[in-house]
């Protein structure tokens, strides 16, 4: 049973965001639930991480809406949270990191410290707290980016290729923590390259080409046989473009 | 060349023996300069910071005018703050003309354009990179100013320093404002101006000799902060 207050599902109805003239995100029309982990997939410049952006409200949609079960109030505190292909962080220690994200997520002062340290030692970040965050290494600071988006027990993760520059050994990190944060209720909505971690991470598929959905389906249907042609030769690695 | 490296010994003795004409002058100089550092920045810190994340008309036009005002001679600021304080003018009445005061508030006319337009550039860069992170946790412009003034707290260092050796170094609007008043506003460059047309080489030699002491002090002081940072938190 799903309270009537939470963000989910997510609705996009006609989902168009056009920019120079072309239209990246052309027509998207999908619901999003909370149970299954949604992962995207789909050749360069198809528009994945445009569709994320504009679900998370960091663009605006040409034409089209999005709409929310229980939209966020305006001003008020962000009930979803985004990891970003290159984290961004704060030039204080990583502790602070945290603390500036609940804070600015409108949790109050004496409950900030706890909540960040606890967020640290989920990732496995805690011996690190007090560091420069800004001098971790890239997985370390990926994981940074993970707890200060955990940390604000957020409804809805999106993730932009989170591993997209970490070797392999940090990128198992990072699908460590996106399965914990799944497990502790948060819908997860990745896009990725990795064939490999869409696998292991996505309970459905959505394949975008050309700002479209070309096809949705549950993750161990859509790997063994894709219903489109663009999908199969997309796993095949021949779509050309 | 002997006419030089006579003055020149000459003001090594001055600064030698703290001769307390001299330690006067250089004490004014640093407290008008550094006043009005202090002035520019609470000004322009926050309008650069402002400018740097804000979306308002005429924008772009603010923007090149604050980068042009970055080059304003000073003696046409030292006419305007003269024409302002001078007894017939709108501030007159504060008399204020002739003081350190005036010094100060011309100094810090001067500065806050550099200040402002500095900031606002570092500011904006940074923006640039931390927007879509800072608007996905929620913050709002006026948070996000803040949080990138702190973040980028080493590099202002650099442009504070900027504004304070413009100030230290300009002669003409404290010369116009200040008037030079032997004891009351006389101050490092004022002096070697005048010290120089008398033909009082040692004084305004030893003058020359403690500014750019000063100046060279405070960019390598600015220089190891901002390299210790970057070291630091990267």
């Amino acid at each position: 049973m799903r309270a009537p207050s939470t963000l989910l599902p997510l609705q996009l109805e006609g989902l168009v965001f056009a920019a120079g003239g072309r239209r990246i995100v052309d027509g998207v029309t999908l619901t999003l639930d909370a149970a299954a982990r949604s992962v995207i997939i789909g050749p360069n410049g198809a528009g994945k991480s445009v569709l994320l952006r504009l679900c998370h409200g960091l663009l605006q949609p040409t034409a089209g809406r999005i709409r929310w079960n229980a939209p966020e109030l305006p001003g008020g505190p962000r009930r979803q949270a985004m990891v970003f292909q290159r984290p961004v962080l704060l030039r204080r220690s990583a502790l602070a990191n945290v603390v500036y994200g609940l804070s600015v997520g409108g949790v109050a002062t004496d409950a900030r410290e706890e909540r960040a340290r606890e967020a640290l030692h989920k990732v496995g970040l805690a011996a690190l707290a007090s560091r420069p965050a800004r001098v971790l290494s890239g997985g370390e600071q990926q994981r940074l980016a993970l707890a200060r988006a955990w940390a604000l027990k957020p409804e809805v993760l999106f993730l932009d290729e989170p591993t997209a520059s970490l070797d392999p050994g940090a990128a198992y990190e990072i699908e460590k923590i996106v399965t914990a944060m799944h497990d502790a209720g948060t819908k997860i909505v990745l896009v990725t390259h990795n064939l490999g971690q869409a696998r292991r991470l996505g309970d459905e598929i959505l394949f975008m080409r050309q700002g479209r959905i070309a096809e949705r389906a549950a993750a161990k249907d859509f790997f063994r046989r894709p219903e489109s042609p663009e999908a199969a030769r997309f796993l095949e690695g021949e779509l050309p473009w | 060349m002997n006419g030089l490296g006579a003055a020149g010994a000459q003001a090594l003795h001055l600064i030698g023996d703290g001769d307390a004409h001299l330690v006067d002058i250089v004490l004014l100089s640093l407290r008008v300069s550094l006043t009005a550092v202090v002035i520019a920045c609470l000004v322009g810190l926050p309008l650069g910071a402002t400018i740097a994340v804000g979306r308002f008309p005429g924008r772009h036009a603010l923007i090149v005018v604050l980068n042009a005002l970055m080059g304003l001679p000073p003696v046409v600021v030292g006419l305007v703050v003269y024409l302002l304080l001078s007894r017939a003018g709108p501030l007159g009445a504060m008399g204020l003309l002739f003081t350190p005061s005036a010094m100060v508030i011309a100094q810090a006319i001067l500065i806050a354009p550099i200040v402002t337009a500095l900031s606002r550039q570092v500011i904006e860069d940074a923006w640039d990179e931390y927007r879509e992170q800072l608007r996905s946790l929620g913050e709002h412009r006026l948070g996000a100013a803040v949080t990138l003034l702190w973040d980028v707290r080493f590099s202002l260092v650099t442009i504070v320093l900027a504004g304070f050796g413009r100030a230290a170094a300009e002669v003409g609007a404290v010369m116009i404002v200040g008037g030079n008043i032997d004891g009351v506003t006389r101050v490092m460059t004022t002096t070697i101006a005048l010290e120089t047309s008398k033909g009082d080489l040692p004084l305004a030699l030893g003058l020359g000799l403690v500014l750019l002491t000063i100046v060279l002090a405070l960019n390598a002081a600015a220089y190891v902060v901002k390299e210790t940072a970057q070291r630091r938190y990267g």
